[in-house]
């Protein structure tokens, strides 16, 4: 059982560094190396693309060797997780609409704020069950 | 939920990692089911009983509110 999870989370981990390598090479490249060449621009989107339906795929893997509790936790830190990125993400949307805000709404800070949520949902209702 | 799954593990001289590995959850699943923080599900709660030889309800008390 140990093992297999072990194997599973290598996975998900080699999926996921890739994907973060792919992001910075279609989001750098872009931007500084080939920012004329438009089938380069296409092909490493496709890239980051296909390498994070990859890493969802991992990480269904994992999600399906849990057992029970892992389960529950996991699930209910989801649940608040996407509750709380669907009001912050529109409040943000609506404060850059109505002006509040000098520069444009980014969607890496709500990507951030879904990690952090996720991150303090999972320590709090691990300290609830454990 | 209360139960009685400490005292049965403890008459049949597992360990929580034991009894885990004996009905397929993690030995923190055992831990919180034991501490009385975690309900198992009734496949779960049907191994133990197979396990313990018990019919469920002997040790798993259900109480209304």
């Amino acid at each position: 059982m140990k093992e297999e999870r072990k194997k599973r989370l290598t996975q998900l981990a080699i999926w996921t560094w890739t994907w973060v390598a792919s992001l910075a090479l279609a989001t750098f490249g872009s931007q500084l190396i080939w920012s004329q060449t438009t089938w380069l621009v296409v092909t490493t989107i496709l890239l980051n693309l296909g390498i994070g339906i990859g890493m969802l795929l991992a990480n269904r893997k994992l999600f399906n060797h849990y057992d029970e509790l892992e389960r529950k936790i996991h699930l209910e830190s989801l649940a608040f997780t996407l509750g709380a990125a669907v009001v912050v993400g529109l409040s943000y949307s609506l404060i850059d609409q109505t002006n509040l805000i000098q520069s444009d709404a980014e969607i890496g800070f709500l990507v951030g704020f879904i990690g952090l949520t996720y991150m303090v949902t999972l320590l709090v209702n691990r300290k609830r069950y454990l | 939920m209360k139960n009685k799954v400490h005292e049965l593990r403890k008459s049949k001289g597992l360990t929580q990692e034991q009894l885990a590995e004996l009905i397929g959850v993690s030995r923190q699943t055992i831990n919180a089911i034991e501490k009385e923080k975690f309900d198992p599900s009734l496949v779960t709660a049907f191994k133990m009983a197979q396990l313990f030889e018990l019919p469920i309800e002997q040790f798993f008390m259900f109480e209304t509110q």
